[in-house]
């Protein structure tokens, strides 16, 4: 940012709830089947179907808006928003507008300051104020390539036509990209753990847009404001956000005006580009929508949503550094989905030893894991297992070292540590009398030295050490061996 | 408040089309007399009235119309299309639409 100035940014995001069928209609919301395959007279817009609410899309706009911090209205309305284009056979969406389904969220994200490759340096917490969010249909696909006669004609694809959606706005609070960048995460993260929607960028099923004008610091009006299209992921939002910073300045500084429009970020070419100005802009002309009822929720529907959502991420971390003394770094690695967060503490618990579950799990579990591309979830290695794997390390039945070596057959096999331990023939042995045993071979075999060693030749316990771990095959344990050694010499 | 000309064309505009002069003329007095008939409500005082915003009585708002999320079959690709006046490769097809993105206009 140049010295004088100020960005102010303000993110809209859609994000796709996961539902099985479509927002007003049975129609199912799979992606990948044939063209307009799954389409009825609701979503066809084909005249006189009624549109029937989705019960699940609202528990899930439900959900979404809870884990963001927002307040639920007891009463909110469906409105018409008025255009014409071919993805939008009724000529309106069903959205909300003036009595969204929920409002004024107060919401605290980490952030951090970046170093120029991007890498997170230090973080600190950021309030952000989440305007609304409110339901809303998708509209179809428009498809301008790949099909014959594309210069002359579009073709139009309606299968995701009347996908719920819930909109998410906040107030222009982000002062740094990376500010944005880090809010756009926390939604992601926050409304795949809620299972309020996938929130998979590069599916589609969460998009955003973002807002940026610049001004001189200290001024109090904002700035011309352009808003950005085309963000394919978090990171083409960033940068598309800094190119944006760059060419407002620059032209400002050079006495130039800019105009209020919406550009597409092109991340190949790394600029954004006019998509139309906002002179051509439309006048949606909304009204209730006069074929849905309003929208009521109860206050022990809110409360019977709250009670069924797990532990936040963020209430979730603190509490790992809290009762299990994880460091900031690893508590965030174990939050960082669900699945993983829960297979932790299944882990800690069978290993009864918080500390070292969360370093076999960080430290090697999940490096298999995102090798594998496999999620916690479905880890081949149990978190019991993975519990009873740090118990034998703990008791002293195998060394660290091995258990690495145990843990990736675990991994490949699916069977459990025990098994593992015994088929590998790894047990380390404790067994006093046996330790013994090989001691009394081992000195007997080796008469001289020990004469030596009694002289006051004590550079030779290494040596006798190695014997006994040489005549037990590496499985004594050497705690036992050592402490047995130095007794049984010193007869 | 009057109904004028230039009204009349921003609303051809939004809807798309295109009015000859002539049609701007004839229409504009006709829509406005429309617009006059429907504000003879404005004459009622309905400021201790709830807005009927879903057009249904109380009893009818209390009404549960929500449905469980449930897959109903669809029309499915031919049925859906055959109404079209231009269905090709599985698509309803229409004249070229220009934009710059691949995602819908709006949002």
């Amino acid at each position: 940012m140049k010295d004088g100035w100020e960005v102010v940014i303000g993110l809209e995001i859609h994000a796709q709830l996961s539902t099985e069928t479509k927002i007003f209609c049975g129609c199912s919301t799979h992606v990948g089947d044939e063209p307009n395959a799954n389409t009825c007279p609701v979503c066809l817009g084909l005249p006189g179907a009624l549109p029937v609410l989705n019960r699940r899309a609202v528990e899930l706009g439900a959900r979404a808006a809870l884990s963001l911090g927002l307040r639920i209205n007891e009463t909110s309305i469906f409105s018409r928003k008025n255009y014409f284009y071919p993805d939008l056979p009724k000529g309106y969406q069903i959205s909300q507008y003036d009595r969204p389904f929920s409002e004024r969220g107060v919401l605290e994200i980490m952030t951090a300051t970046r170093d120029e490759g991007g890498h997170a340096r230090e973080w600190r917490p950021l309030t952000v104020r989440v305007t609304r969010l409110h339901l809303e249909e998708d509209a179809g696909k428009n498809v301008h390539e790949g099909l014959p006669e594309t210069e002359r004609y579009s073709y139009v694809d309606l299968n995701r036509a009347g996908t719920p959606l819930a909109e998410i706005v906040t107030e222009p609070d982000f002062r740094t990209s990376w500010e944005a960048y880090d809010y756009v995460n926390h939604v992601r993260k926050a409304l795949q753990w809620v299972g309020a929607s996938d929130a998979d960028m590069e599916k589609g099923n969460l998009r955003c847009e973002a807002n940026v004008s610049v001004r001189r610091v200290g001024d109090e009006r904002f700035g011309t404001k352009v808003e950005l299209k085309n963000l394919n992921s978090v990171r083409f939002m960033q940068r598309a956000i800094e190119f944006e910073i760059e060419r407002q300045v620059n032209t400002l500084e050079a006495g130039g005006r800019l105009t209020q429009e919406t550009r597409l970020w092109d991340d190949r070419a790394g600029e954004t580009r006019v998509m139309r100005s906002k002179e051509e802009a439309h006048d949606y002309r909304y009204f209730p929508e006069p074929d849905l009822p309003p929208l009521t929720v109860s206050a022990e529907f809110i409360e019977g949503v709250r009670r069924s959502m797990p532990e936040l991420p963020d209430a979730r971390h603190r509490r790992f550094m809290e009762e299990y003394g994880l460091t900031f770094e690893d508590a965030s690695t174990l939050t960082r989905e669900l699945t993983l967060a829960d297979f932790y503490e299944r882990a800690a618990k069978a290993a009864a030893n918080p500390r070292g579950a969360a370093n076999w799990l960080k430290g090697e579990l999940l490096r298999e894991l995102d090798a594998a591309g496999v999620g916690a979830d479905a880890s081949p290695v149990s978190p019991e297992e993975l519990g009873a794997l740090v118990r034998a390390i703990d008791g002293g039945k195998i060394s660290g070292k091995q258990g690495k070596e145990v843990l990736v057959e675990m991994f490949s096999t699916g069977k459990g540590a025990a098994d593992v331990i015994e088929e590998r023939g790894l047990a380390q042995v404790s067994d006093a009398g046996e330790i013994e045993r090989i001691i009394g071979d081992v000195l007997a075999a080796n008469q001289q030295q020990v004469e030596h060693y009694r002289a006051g030749k004590e550079g030779l316990f290494g040596f006798f050490v190695g014997q006994v771990m040489k005549a037990s095959k590496g499985k004594a344990n050497p705690k036992v061996v050592n402490e047995l050694l130095k007794a049984k010499l010193s007869e | 408040m009057p109904i004028t000309e230039s009204d009349i064309k921003k609303i051809a505009t939004l809807a798309h089309l295109e009015i000859t002069d002539e049609e701007l003329r004839a229409l504009t007095p006709q829509i406005a007399s429309i617009v006059a008939y429907v504000e003879q409500l404005n004459e009622l005082d309905t400021s201790r009235v709830e807005p009927a915003t879903g057009g249904l009585t109380p009893e009818g708002e209390r009404t549960d119309v929500s449905r469980d999320d449930m897959v109903r079959p669809s029309l499915g690709q031919s049925l859906a299309l055959e109404q079209a006046p231009e269905p090709s490769h599985g698509h309803f097809r229409v004249p070229k639409v220009l934009t710059g993105s691949h995602e819908s206009e709006n949002f």
